[in-house]
């Protein structure tokens, strides 16, 4: 008996070890010069919330992505190159994020990151993304720490940064609710801390009478709403993504209080959010909830189907994703993917990570397409789309108006129109200046 | 190799022997790390934190019969003392992960002198509630904590003589190697050792031991605080392979699958405990691949992980009730029948 259970032990650690050989084996790398681009292909990685509570809406942008490029690839992708993104689930929590993104990059060798979600989750890779000059594009988050291409040079914004968006926002509120009380309900976190600062940047302080924070993955925010009831607010602003505008509408709604909603961009997309109030509601509420609600875009209206880019999404929609609606989530996936293929195009054929960078850096600013407002790209600057246009909720769809606005974070950048007339999306492929 | 383990086996010195193993197991450390890619040795260094921490709890739940359900909650301290005392304090490492151990021990004290009044289906509901609660308290103080954005340190540097290309994960696997290492050496001497007696005398029936003479409520506490401790290490060198540590890494299913990666091990081995902790750095990757080898949409791929996770887990216990190293013991035990009539048959 004694004997057996040595023997049992021993051939424990024998199996250890075969386990371990077998994971060295699995890990032999090939030592190409630049990883995740052959001739006829090109591989990034992203990290996205599949589950979890930022799932809701944007689970649908990474494969959103993925139709654009298989509408690329059909008509032979960029120099010949098909597009593939393999995308991978984090959960929205930082935690899986390092190990997902670890694995993107040291096992399934790819290119680069792009389109990786959200603020307290990408934060935490973006050391080890530049450390390892892995080019890191167009980061699916408008948080002000993508901007700085000096002490960041691989990494990438791409949407509005939170505090040029919380500017325009504040300066419409400013104008347009001047002397009315403000109440700010926001995410703890670089997100809605950046977008605090653009609404303080504008609104006078003393028109701010609350200002209240939740954390991701609680479900009750009645105590923070009701705080701002307290407080005398007839303005609501909400820096949030769509599940806790969701649950912040039906908490006002169970208290009674119906303030003039203002939601960022991000939390806002009448599909998601009525759909979660929806669910929430067991079917009782809709987009009813937040009809009449002032936010800002700086894509067109998914609405205006007019607009020869968003005719574009639809059609690539209807053909590679149909399984999705087709809403906002959806055309910021493939409004991305163009940017994305833009750049790969400027890049030229004989590829390399430093040679992707460089193409932002010179030629990013002047890369023109489905944005309203141009990118501020530079060497030193890596902060994506400079402006948003003011929008409101119209029987459950976005209709903007007033024409697109461009300024800077800093709290001196004046907020000036922008004039210049989008382009017409190329019939195929992409264009580049 | 054998004539290796013979002699590590036929000592009846149980310090020596728990010297040779840790040798031992340091070699195979070693080699491994050095023939791995940069990604297989981040997962050998996530899967040394997991050892540290089922070595402890496999001592507790199989030797000494406490089933804790709180134990993801023990790691968070750790990793949570070392995050406030690499990032704020700049400490150096080591003692950072013994502040982590220390402070880990002192609440592993307080719950388990708490717990030691419970038992069984009670027992479980303390710890779980302390598995919850915790967590909570880095949203209530995010000043201090950081709410669920967490608390970032910097990658610890591999020393200079190490040359300037020496990879970080590497470095990260000897930390975390060294850490793991320490823990089976002290539970390997301690299972064997009078204290080990004790514990499974206690599990097996208490009034007996206290017969004996053995202060039950004492030796449970004891096995309590000890497994804290190796969790605390655990967590501690999480925080120093991940560079992060938040509330999202300590949720109440860590504390569940560290739960369930001893049972599946084999409850109550050390190498079980290995085998436990290659399951949770590896199950979850192999469930994606597979989950993603169907072109499923991805409303249902994205929750197919979960699924073949419980469907390997109900067949792994069908097939093996003690485990994978049970599984492996039993096969060792029909083939060394098998041979044995043949062996003495042979001999003249």
């Amino acid at each position: 008996m004694i004997l057996s259970s040595y023997k049992a032990r021993a051939a424990g650690i024998a199996g250890v070890i075969v386990v371990a050989i077998g994971i060295a084996g699995c890990g032999s790398s090939s030592s190409s010069s630049a990883p995740g681009v052959s001739a006829t292909s090109i591989t990034f990685g992203s990290h996205q919330p599949l589950t979890g509570p930022a799932a809701p809406g944007y689970s649908e942008i990474a494969p959103a992505s993925q139709a654009f490029f298989d509408y690329l690839n059909a008509q032979g992708g960029i120099y010949g190159r098909k597009i593939h993104l393999t995308y991978k689930d984090d959960a929205y929590n930082p935690a899986q994020t390092v190990n997902v993104v670890h694995e993107l990059v040291l096992q399934d060798k790819v290119f680069g990151i792009f389109e990786g979600l959200g603020t307290p989750t990408h934060t935490k890779v973006v050391g080890f993304l530049n450390s390892s000059k892995v080019p890191d594009m167009s980061v699916a988050s408008g948080c002000p720490c993508w901007d700085n291409g000096t002490s960041q040079p691989y990494t990438y914004g791409w949407q509005p940064n939170y505090t040029i968006e919380g500017k325009i926002l504040g300066q419409y509120i400013k104008q347009h609710f001047a002397g009315k009380k403000i109440g700010v309900f926001y995410q703890d976190d670089d997100f809605g801390n950046g977008g605090l600062t653009g609404i303080k940047d504008e609104v006078p302080a003393s028109q701010i009478v609350s200002a209240q924070a939740y954390q991701p993955g609680g479900t009750n925010v009645a105590p923070q709403i009701s705080a701002i009831k307290a407080a005398g607010a007839q303005v609501l602003v909400d820096f949030t993504v769509p599940i806790y505008t969701a649950l912040g509408q039906l908490a006002s709604f169970t208290l009674g209080y119906t303030p003039q909603l203002v939601v960022s961009n991000v939390g806002i997309d009448p599909t998601t959010v009525g759909g979660l109030l929806k669910t929430f509601s067991k079917g009782k509420a809709g987009t009813a909830l937040i009809e009449g609600a002032i936010t800002d875009g700086y894509l067109p209206s998914t609405a205006d189907l007019s607009n020869p880019w968003v005719a574009l999404f639809k059609k690539i929609h209807d053909r590679y994703d149909a399984s999705a609606p087709f809403d906002g989530n959806v055309e910021y996936g493939m409004a991305d993917a163009y940017t994305l293929a833009q750049a790969l195009q400027v890049a030229g054929k004989n590829l390399t990570r430093q040679g992707l960078i460089n193409a932002v850096n010179t030629t990013g600013s002047k890369l023109l397409g489905p944005g309203l407002v141009p990118f501020r790209y530079s060497k030193s600057n890596h902060g994506g789309y400079g402006g948003t246009e003011i929008g409101q909720v119209r029987n459950g769809q976005i209709v903007l108006f007033g024409g697109p606005l461009v300024t800077d974070p800093t709290s001196s950048g004046p907020i000036t129109p922008y004039t210049t007339a989008q382009p017409a999306p190329p019939a195929s492929g992409v264009s580049v200046p | 190799m054998n004539t290796v383990l013979a002699r590590i086996q036929g000592s009846h010195n149980t310090l020596a022997r728990s010297l040779g193993l840790v040798v031992f197991a340091g070699a195979v450390l070693f080699i491994a790390s050095e023939a791995l890619g940069a990604y297989n040795e981040l997962q050998l260094a996530n899967g040394a934190y997991y050892f540290a921490v089922l070595a402890g709890l496999t001592v507790l739940t199989g030797l000494s019969g406490q089933i804790s359900l709180g134990h993801g909650a023990l790691m968070a301290v750790g990793a949570y003392t070392v995050a406030l005392l690499i990032g704020n304090e700049q400490w150096p490492l080591v003692p950072a992960l013994l502040a982590a151990v220390a402070l880990t021990t002192l609440v592993g004290i307080a719950v388990g002198a708490a717990a030691t009044r419970l038992r069984g289906p009670y027992l479980a509901g303390a710890t779980l509630a302390f598995a919850i609660g915790l967590p909570a308290l880095a949203d209530k103080y995010t000043g201090t904590f950081g709410g669920e954005n967490g608390l970032v340190v910097n990658p610890p540097t591999p020393p200079s003589w190490l040359g300037a290309n020496f990879p970080l994960e590497r470095w990260e696997a000897w930390i975390a190697g060294l850490g793991a290492l320490v823990v089976l050496f002290v539970m390997n001497n301690l299972v064997r050792s009078g204290v080990g007696r004790s514990f499974r005398a206690v599990r097996d029936d208490e009034i007996a031991a206290s017969l004996c003479g053995l202060r039950v409520a004492r030796v449970q506490t004891l096995a309590f605080v000890l497994s804290a401790a190796c969790a605390g290490l655990g967590g501690g060198l999480l925080t120093v392979v991940l560079q992060l540590a938040s509330p999202g890494a300590f949720q109440l299913e860590l504390s569940l699958s560290l739960l369930t990666a001893i049972v599946l091990g084999g409850l109550g081995s050390l190498l079980g405990a290995v085998w436990g902790a290659a399951v949770l750095v590896l199950l979850p990757s192999w469930t994606n691949d597979i989950a993603h080898s169907f072109s499923l949409s991805t409303g249902v791929s994205a929750n197919m992980p979960l699924a073949i996770y419980g469907l390997v887990l109900i067949t792994a216990m069908l097939v093996w009730p003690s485990g994978i190293q049970g599984g492996v013991r039993a096969v060792v035990s029909r083939v060394g029948k098998r041979r044995g009539p043949r062996a003495k048959g042979a001999a003249p």
